[in-house]
């Protein structure tokens, strides 16, 4: 009887073919890997959002100021005049402007209604300030204020950026967390089925190092089919992920927060390294739990 | 090749061997024989480094075991051919891919012609792509004798190679062993049955071991 030639093969190919080629853990690694990535995927959207949002709101609050005036009726005007000859002398500012009557009611109209006698009620006169580029001195500018216009008060929105950007970092580092945890999670799940595979291939594995197998050689084996299940996996979790991120109404539809968080320009590149980073962790997890089981095993 | 000194070894407290002193000279070939539960196996294990002795010291290829790592110890098996009572294959791979493992393992390939010529040897060209559960209990004993001798080993250790065949098959497979014994092969089976050893040294010049008492003598006339 004539043997057919062999076929050439890949050390690592020939690897795959020694340990059999199904078993339970089969589709819980790609499950896990799939279910993991789509899950990171919104975390990374989350992430990369609220830093977006962060620098956005930090960015517009930090380029203006205002200046309320509250002043007795007499002094409004007169204080009204020493503001605006006062800005129109100071360095660093771009614009600047005295928002009117209709403007000021405007701005309440959604809380007090459109019929507010906006004249007979003591609201302070505002005045909006642009920075330029490089800005003004604000201490400076608010001792001058405190000279010439006692009733006026600059606000630098310093004590509402400040909570913002801190908010924003930290749901940033918990989208950073949720990556890690994730990932964790993850290699540990890998672990495990990576183990419950050696385990359930015992017999083999003792076949092969009788004959004469490395350990090495026997992890190869598992390591390479675990890594390219999470692979798989991990690469439709991510697609779905980003379907998932796409369907999201668009920010600028809605204008709301929750609606921003979505991925933004080369923002939609940043999932496409998950598989391979997925892949990178079960390569890694596999390889341990395969060395210190072996050990276990024979 | 393979020295013991003065090796013992322990397993929950009780001695399975004690005491053992044994060299295989290189073309040797020996019987290793006494009752079931007497450590035969026990001693095949220490010889290929299954197992490490509780005191004493084994020698493979001039290397102590006991210095070896797991890479030296697979490096090792394959100057080593062990055929198992209960000889196990990987079950979803054809005849011809088990017997071919040891090249495998060590990511060589095995010539087709080599392997038609040992399929032929062991009386199994016509089931090269069958599947191991298919074959019968002699099948599987020449085929495992196949795949430990594929890689050119320098010894042979065979734990009751005819235990699961018939008187027919079990003469058959020491034929087998006898001729890798006159092409330089150094052979040591374990094995209960003193008709087989009987028939062999009818054929060649084999020394008998037996172990009584935890311990290795060397067996006399009364065989």
């Amino acid at each position: 009887m004539k043997l057919p030639a062999a076929k050439p093969a890949s050390p690592t190919t020939r690897a795959l073919q020694v340990v059999p080629p199904s078993g339970p853990t089969a589709w819980l690694t790609t499950f896990t890997a799939g279910a993991m990535t789509f899950l990171c995927v919104f975390a990374l959207a989350l992430s990369l959002a609220s830093g977006r949002l962060a620098d956005r709101w930090s960015e517009a609050l930090a380029r203006t100021a205002t200046i309320r005036l509250s002043a007795p009726l007499d002094q409004v005007q007169i204080q009204t005049d020493a503001i605006l000859s006062t800005l129109a002398t100071t360095p660093g500012i771009a614009s600047f402007r005295a928002i009117d009557d209709a403007e000021a009611r405007a701005l309440l109209e959604p809380w007090f209604g459109p019929d507010l006698p906006i004249e007979a009620l003591p609201i302070p006169r505002l005045f909006e300030i642009v920075e330029a580029d490089p800005g003004y001195d604000s201490e400076g500018l608010r001792q001058r204020l405190v000279a010439e216009a006692p009733g006026a008060v600059l606000d630098d929105h310093t004590r509402w950026r400040r909570p913002l950007a801190e908010a924003a970092g930290r749901i940033r580092l918990l989208g950073v967390l949720s990556i890690a945890l994730i990932g964790a999670a993850m290699a540990a799940m890998i672990t495990l089925a990576a183990r419950a595979a050696l385990a359930a291939n015992a017999e083999v594995i003792r076949v092969l190092r009788l004959v004469g197998a490395k350990d090495s050689y026997i992890a190869r084996a598992f390591v390479r089919r675990f890594t390219l299940r999470t692979l798989a996996g991990a690469a439709v979790g991510a697609a779905a992920g980003i379907a998932g991120v796409a369907a999201l109404p668009a920010a600028d539809a809605a204008g709301g927060f929750l609606t921003g968080l979505g991925f933004a320009g080369t923002g939609w590149l940043w999932p496409l390294i998950l598989p391979p980073l997925a892949a990178l962790v079960a390569f890694l997890a596999t390889r341990r739990a395969a060395f210190t089981k072996l050990r276990e095993l024979t | 090749m393979i020295a013991f000194e003065n090796v013992a070894y322990s397993y929950g407290g009780g001695n399975l061997l004690s005491d053992v002193s044994l060299r295989l000279a290189p073309g040797s070939f020996h019987f290793l024989t006494g009752p079931s539960g007497s450590g035969k196996s026990t001693f095949l294990k220490l010889a290929y480094a299954e197992l490490l002795p509780t005191t004493g010291k084994i020698t493979l290829f001039d290397r102590d075991v006991t210095d070896l790592s797991r890479d030296d110890v697979a490096r090792t098996r394959r100057r080593i051919g062990i055929v198992h009572q209960d000889c196990k294959f990987l079950d979803h791979l054809s005849l011809a891919a088990n017997m071919a493992l040891p090249f495998t393992v060590s990511d060589r390939e095995s010539a087709p012609q080599d392997m038609e010529d040992l399929l032929g040897w062991v009386g199994l060209d016509h089931l090269a792509h069958a599947l191991p559960p298919q074959l019968s209990g002699g099948e599987r004993q020449r085929a495992a004798l196949a795949r430990a001798v594929i890689v050119d080993p320098d010894v042979i250790l065979a734990d009751e190679p005819t235990g699961n065949v018939d008187w027919e098959m079990s003469l058959r497979i020491l034929t087998l062993l006898v001729e890798l014994n006159k092409m330089g092969k150094t052979i040591l089976v374990a094995t209960h049955d003193l008709n087989l050893i009987r028939q062999a040294k009818a054929q060649i010049q084999a020394r008998v071991l037996r172990i009584a008492k935890h311990r290795i003598q060397l067996a006399g006339a009364d065989l």
